[in-house]
């Protein structure tokens, strides 16, 4: 393709396609869509198989060009995965059985009845079907990143033109001066949306102005996706990889430079196999390579593997492993706006940021900025985990309270147990307690309440997590990821992971947990990058709201949760005991015996737990019906 | 993490060798090739031994104590072989509040081996990792590619059945 017209006849021959999924009455070749996500989350459930058996079943009733299968990114409800979602109609199956797949395709796909008892609880009413939009999980969300994630097919580049798709690159290479782009962005108020929030259409400006006449810039796209509980980058990737490639594409221009780089993890082989097939279909169709549109703008992209190490996250440790070494962090400055991946001025952007960078091209930087709050604009990807009913991707307007998430869209805590904190920001970020549940999410609130925004990750926790062992969890994965480079982080986190693990054994004191205190501040104000600025967070947010939990271990050596092994033990209450016995068979220790107490109206004697013999394992509990086994 | 001494001796064939060189001729151009390269071979090997690490210093000019450096920087890498089926449970951090350690402390103790090692028939190999980016499912565990989900303690016996 040369030209904006090659691009909007094609785009117009998919218009049809791609509109029956989202409104429902457009001109398709097929009568119905089946969308099946394909997404890893999904794929880890059974998706494959339901789409082998779908297309055997078609293929055997002749319907293959009646209905049309398409393998799609992430829906966003992983809880209820495998999906599948059936247009015209927009039904929504959850947690698919490979068994139901002949009725479904029977009653609904032929007989156009959807098959109530398969669809997702929620979306049925009595009679009637609600929409997915009406669901409380979606109702409140709002998609500009996830806009093509289980919708389009990610392997088609021709359903990406469909949804408007390259053609913010057509207007900007056509129409706009890199100067104009970038001040499109910075007036969209858009900020970074891997962990720091920096203006994006800033970091640009630098890039394009502070060395004149550079011979060589960069864009890189860091899609190594570290923080675990997050993988809304990962769903980027699978559902909707030619929007990253158009995004970087446009940050080219405006920069000035030629090449770009993708920096995506090795653990997410359907990510980097998606990326491989996309920049394929996008040089094979003239959206990489020489004289993009025609213009005399040439721009490439390749995919460069991380190798598992957390600290590459972090731009500066990013591009030294681009360059082929160890991937540890550089001093700043000098910033890599001016000398970045192999020393020439370079931009580094994540997936979720680029994901954003063509709608505001198309819609303006005004629309942008009218969602959001005065500081955060646009949305902001969370990936919700942990204690929580629906766990998956959601996309909200900055702004919106953790209540809203958490329990209108995420469901709530379930098994009737009480919240105490969500997590954000990973081992960077902090713990959230009850009290700030009504503050709207942006990235200056967060910091103000001790967390930060990170890339997005969620973690709701109730009352059976203990804070104690959270931070002590998260200071582990720090020093095992700290590079070594500098000494703040790599011995500082040691000191503080080993005076935690004190902690949790009972054997701590006041002392330590001033001494720990400490020790955060120092680490924070020396460390060479932001893995080892932030370690301390969850340490700090943690004595900051839950510092009586801290006090009960090191004090009353007890873990209120019942989580610290060493600090727990184990009672039989005697009063509720029926003397049944299965508590014994169940110990592997041989530590519960029989005693001479018959507790009033039972019939058999009660038993007792030896605590010398106790390896506190917990089996006891599990195996006791009646309630009369507690751990303190 | 334990780190397990490797008692395996190295076992590369002549074909193995010609993929490796194959490779490095394609990539030695590029800028920053020592880790697609790095990576390649340990497709090709299955781990990243000193002989093999070798090779590619022969090859690319890379000296051998830059590549061991970047190889044992990256979790990715392993200078030891694999077992026949490697488990690798997730202790990211949705997976680690729902229960995962105590799948992984499970897994020790029936397979006798700590966390990075195998087992002395070949067959096992454990490993804790990062999150898999499958939290929905979570507390997860794979075998080779094989992923499970919404797991308890008492699906380990069922799961290494599977592959015993």
């Amino acid at each position: 393709m040369k030209t904006l017209e090659e691009l909007k006849v094609v785009r117009e021959s998919m218009e049809g396609e791609v509109a029956l999924r989202t409104n429902g009455n457009a001109s398709s070749k097929y009568e119905r869509h089946v969308l099946v996500c394909g997404g890893t989350g999904c794929t880890s459930s059974g998706s494959p198989k339901i789409i082998e058996k779908l297309e055997a079943e078609l293929a055997e009733k002749g319907l293959t060009d009646k209905i049309q299968i398409v393998k799609t990114g992430c829906f966003g409800l992983c809880e209820r995965g495998p999906i599948m979602i059936v247009y015209p109609e927009g039904s929504f199956y959850s947690r698919v059985n490979i068994d139901e797949i002949h009725r479904i395709v029977d009653e609904h796909l032929i007989g156009g009845n959807p098959v109530k008892e398969f669809l997702y609880d929620e979306t049925v009413e009595g009679d009637t079907i609600k929409s997915l939009d009406d669901t409380s999980f979606y109702k409140k969300q709002h998609r500009v990143a996830l806009r093509n994630c289980g919708v389009i097919d990610p392997e088609n580049i021709n359903e990406y033109i469909g949804r408007d798709g390259y053609k913010a690159l057509g207007k900007v290479l056509t129409s706009m001066t890199p100067e104009e782009v970038i001040q499109t962005i910075l007036d969209s108020g858009l900020r970074g949306r891997g962990g720091g929030g920096f203006p994006t259409g800033m970091k640009w400006k630098l890039a394009r102005n502070i060395v004149p006449n550079a011979d060589m810039k960069y864009v890189c796209c860091n899609a190594d996706e570290g923080d675990p509980g997050a993988f809304m980058d990962r769903s980027v990737l699978e559902g909707d990889p030619h929007v990253v490639l158009e995004a970087m594409t446009i940050a080219g221009y405006a920069i000035g430079a030629k090449q770009g780089y993708i920096y995506v993890r090795a653990e997410y082989p359907i990510a980097v196999e998606r990326l491989n097939i996309a920049i394929k279909q996008a040089r094979e169709t003239g959206m990489l390579g020489q004289n993009i549109f025609g213009t005399d703008f040439s721009f490439d992209i390749d995919l460069r593997l991380g190798a598992g190490a957390f600290v590459c996250g972090e731009e500066t440790a990013l591009m030294t492993s681009i360059e082929g070494n160890r991937g540890e962090p550089r001093p700043r400055p000098p910033f890599p706006a001016e000398k970045g991946l192999f020393q020439k001025p370079t931009i580094l952007n994540n997936v979720e940021t680029y994901a954003n960078i063509p709608q505001i091209i198309l819609n303006g930087a005004d629309w942008f900025a009218s969602m959001g709050t005065e500081k955060s604009k646009g949305t902001k990807v969370f990936a919700l985990g942990g204690k929580i009913k629906n766990t998956g991707l959601v996309e909200v307007p900055m702004g919106t309270t953790l209540r809203e998430v958490i329990e209108e869209i995420g469901g709530g805590i379930p098994n009737g147990k009480k919240f105490k904190a969500a997590q954000t920001g990973g081992p960077s970020g902090g713990c959230i307690p009850a009290e700030h549940f009504d503050i709207p999410i942006d990235y200056d609130n967060l910091i103000g309440i001790g967390s930060m925004m990170g890339s997005g990750g969620l973690i709701v926790m109730d009352e059976d997590n203990c804070m104690v062992d959270i931070a002590k969890f998260f200071l582990e994965f720090t020093v095992d990821e700290s590079c070594g480079k500098c000494t703040p982080c790599r011995i500082g986190t040691k000191r503080m992971y080993e005076i935690l693990d004190k902690i949790t054994k009972g054997q701590g004191t006041l002392e330590d947990i001033d001494k720990l205190e400490e020790l955060c501040y120092h680490i924070k104000a020396n460390s060479l990058c932001g893995l080892g600025q932030t370690a301390p967070n969850p340490v700090l947010s943690t004595l900051r709201y839950f510092r009586d939990e801290y006090i009960a271990h090191v004090v009353d050596k007890k873990c209120p949760a019942g989580v610290c092994k060493d600090l727990l033990s184990f009672e039989i209450v005697k009063d509720n005991c029926i003397g049944c016995g299965m508590c014994a068979k169940q110990c592997p220790a041989s530590a519960i015996s029989r005693t001479d107490y018959v507790a009033p109206g039972k019939k058999l004697a009660a038993m007792e737990i030896d605590k010398t013999k106790c390896v506190k394992c917990g089996a006891c509990i599990a195996s006791c019906k009646f309630k009369a086994i507690i751990k303190k | 993490m334990n780190s397990a001494k490797s008692t395996v001796p190295f076992k590369g064939t002549p074909e193995q060798e010609a993929k490796l060189i194959a490779v490095i001729e394609e990539k030695k151009g590029d800028k920053g090739a020592l880790m697609p390269i790095l990576q390649k071979a340990q497709e090709i090997y299955g781990y990243l031994p000193i002989e093999v690490q070798t090779i590619i210093s022969d090859k690319t000019g890379i000296p051998l104590e830059k590549i061991y450096g970047v190889v044992t920087f990256y979790a990715q890498f392993s200078l030891y072989p694999k077992g026949e089926y490697t488990i690798s449970v997730c202790l990211g951090t949705a997976c680690y509040v729902k229960g995962s350690g105590d799948i992984y402390n499970k897994l020790q103790e029936k397979l006798g081996i700590a966390g990075g090692e195998c087992t002395a028939d070949g067959k096992f190999s454990l490993d804790a990792c990062r999150c898999i980016g499958a939290c929905g499912l979570a507390p997860v565990l794979t075998v080779n590619e094989d992923v499970y989900g919404r797991l308890t303690v008492d699906d380990v016996d069922k799961i290494l059945a599977k592959y015993a």
